[in-house]
């Protein structure tokens, strides 16, 4: 395979609409293939049907286009069976769903919870709903003098014997690539249950559930060229089997008397109320692409992409980057010295530059580094050469601007 | 404490830039020097105190901070502003509000309709979709002092 980017762009109907934008905010959403909006419409106009429940011909093609969906997934991941895929609205949802299920079953007043200093807030604030009320502590593993993973750091902080480790694949403010498979063996090797959060990561490199032995792993379909308000909670059987459910209601019940209810098997005891299925098929149709494509190539041109904008970077003056150039999912944060991230931000907005400025939900990140925030950079497959190129014209205008 | 002359400090040079640099904002038709005159506005305001950077002055935007005092005089009712932001074009679109809004009575208050001079100027094209910037809170609170 090889990579041709004017065909590949040619795919995502969003830039004909935009011809004269440069997307660099791909962290926050990603745009869709022509495909993933296809199978979207061909479920609403011809397959638009409930799932599971009823008993016409009609809902079994629904169902089975929807199942369908989930084996993809599955396969995707490397799941061992497609119940380890359970449907969620996006990675936030995942969380507060996993961590009220651990809650009783596994974690109990006095245990404690490993996180980074990288985290997203949705890997952060599902613990202090759920967790930390009922005497859950929290311990958050520091970060090195380069905005790194602090392995060292976290190898003793393993030692306080935590039930649950969970860390970001990526770093979404920054883009640094988390040691994954140390992270996981170590705190497996403690006897920790571990959890790691994919939306920033499973778009850049293949994910094999199995070969990480991981143990739960979530992500959002709209950040894998899919959909918004559908995202993926997977976990290996025996731990999910412990999952209390947070939402009642639907397809999720065995049986159900006034005093008391049964829970239905996975996947659907954790999926309550009627599932986005157009969103589920949507999801499925994009990562189908995803598979067609060389991601191999893909992640050599992101790396080129964040090689010629960091470069660019350093030439003009006064401009502070948070982001290393390597080890990077895609993503470069920065700020101009003395000025706030949102002037920087409005200025490129002005010049057709669409970035994210602030401190990308995950604030202890800039409490911890002593920073009002940042403006990103994120890079897709489709973004160009062409596009850093004036995107760094447009950053030095913009510099200049703020600084005369 | 807070320092009464700050709003009659503030009245002025409001004022001054009603005067002076809105008519030149007026004129101009290209982005940059649009935006090089809206940073520098700010540089006209007297000096807010960081000791009021207070969580109760503090008009909680998404991405910038904003706070703002109010003072409304017993007698002739009218309000006054004096403000602070952390990021400076910000800061430019709400002088851009006050140097409208400053003096006025609550019942003019309540008519008036700031942000058309922002359509108008092109700074800022919708004002209700503006989640980013906070300027729609920071109106919100002017407002909310009737």
């Amino acid at each position: 395979m090889n990579f041709n980017l004017p065909a590949l762009r040619q795919q995502f109907p969003f830039f004909t609409a935009h011809p004269d934008w440069i997307y660099l905010d791909n962290a926050a959403t990603l745009h869709k293939p022509q495909v993933v909006l296809d199978a979207m419409h061909q479920f609403y106009s011809q397959q638009n049907s409930n799932v599971h429940r009823s008993a016409h011909g009609l809902s079994q093609q629904a169902t089975a286009a929807f199942e369908a969906a989930r084996s993809t997934v599955a396969q995707f991941l490397n799941a061992r069976c497609s119940h380890e895929i359970i449907w969620t609205s996006g990675t936030t949802a995942g969380f507060n769903q996993l961590v009220y299920g651990l809650m009783g079953p596994v974690l109990q007043s006095g245990d404690r919870v490993l996180i980074s200093s990288m985290e997203h807030h949705a890997n952060i604030v599902p613990w202090h709903i759920h967790a930390l009320p009922f005497g859950v502590e929290l311990d958050v593993v520091p970060l090195t003098a380069d905005y790194r993973f602090d392995l060292a750091a976290f190898t003793e902080l393993l030692k306080l014997k935590p039930k649950v480790v969970s860390i970001s694949h990526v770093s979404n403010a920054l883009g640094h690539i988390q040691p994954i498979a140390q992270i996981v063996r170590l705190a497996k090797a403690a006897g920790a249950i571990v959890v790691l959060d994919g939306a920033q990561g499973i778009v850049w490199e293949k994910v094999d559930v199995q070969a990480l032995d991981v143990d739960f792993y979530l992500f959002s379909g709209h950040k894998l060229y899919g959909p918004t308000g559908i995202g993926v909670l997977y976990g290996k059987t025996e731990y999910l089997a412990l999952l209390r459910p947070l939402l009642g209601g639907g397809e999720m019940i065995k049986t159900v008397s006034f005093l008391r209810s049964s829970w239905n098997d996975l996947p659907y005891r954790l999926e309550a109320g009627t599932p986005n299925m157009a969103g589920a098929i949507g999801l499925g149709a994009a990562i189908l692409w995803l598979r067609q494509q060389d991601l191999v190539a893909i992640q050599q041109h992101k790396q080129g992409l964040v090689q010629r904008f960091y470069e660019g970077c350093k030439q003009i003056p006064a401009l502070e980057l948070l982001s290393g150039q390597t080890t990077n999912a895609g993503i470069v944060a920065l700020n101009l010295k003395n000025e706030h991230p949102a002037d920087l931000a409005t200025l490129l907005d002005q010049q057709k530059i669409a970035v994210r400025a602030g401190t990308h939900c995950a604030m202890p990140l800039f409490q911890a580094i002593n920073s009002k925030g940042s403006v990103r950079f994120s890079f897709a497959c489709y973004n160009s050469f062409d596009e850093i190129d004036r995107t760094l014209a447009a950053l030095t205008t913009a510099v200049e601007l703020l600084t005369e | 404490m807070i320092r009464p002359d700050i709003f009659t400090e503030t009245a002025t040079a409001l004022k001054n830039i009603y005067e002076t640099q809105l008519p030149e904002l007026r004129q101009l038709k290209d982005w940059q020097s649009k935006y090089r005159i809206l940073m520098t506005l700010g540089k006209a305001l007297p000096a807010f105190d960081s000791e009021w950077h207070r969580d109760e002055f503090l008009v909680q935007g998404c991405e910038s901070k904003a706070w703002l005092l109010h003072y409304q005089d017993p007698v002739t009712t009218q309000h006054f502003w004096a403000f602070d932001s952390d990021a400076r074009i910000v800061k430019g679109l709400i002088i851009l509000l006050l140097v409208q809004l400053n003096g006025l009575t609550s019942e003019e208050l309540a008519h008036a309709k700031p942000e058309l001079l922002l359509n108008e100027l092109q700074l800022q094209q919708n004002i209700s979709q503006s989640r980013s910037n906070g300027l729609l809170a920071v109106l919100n609170k002017i407002k909310a002092v009737i």
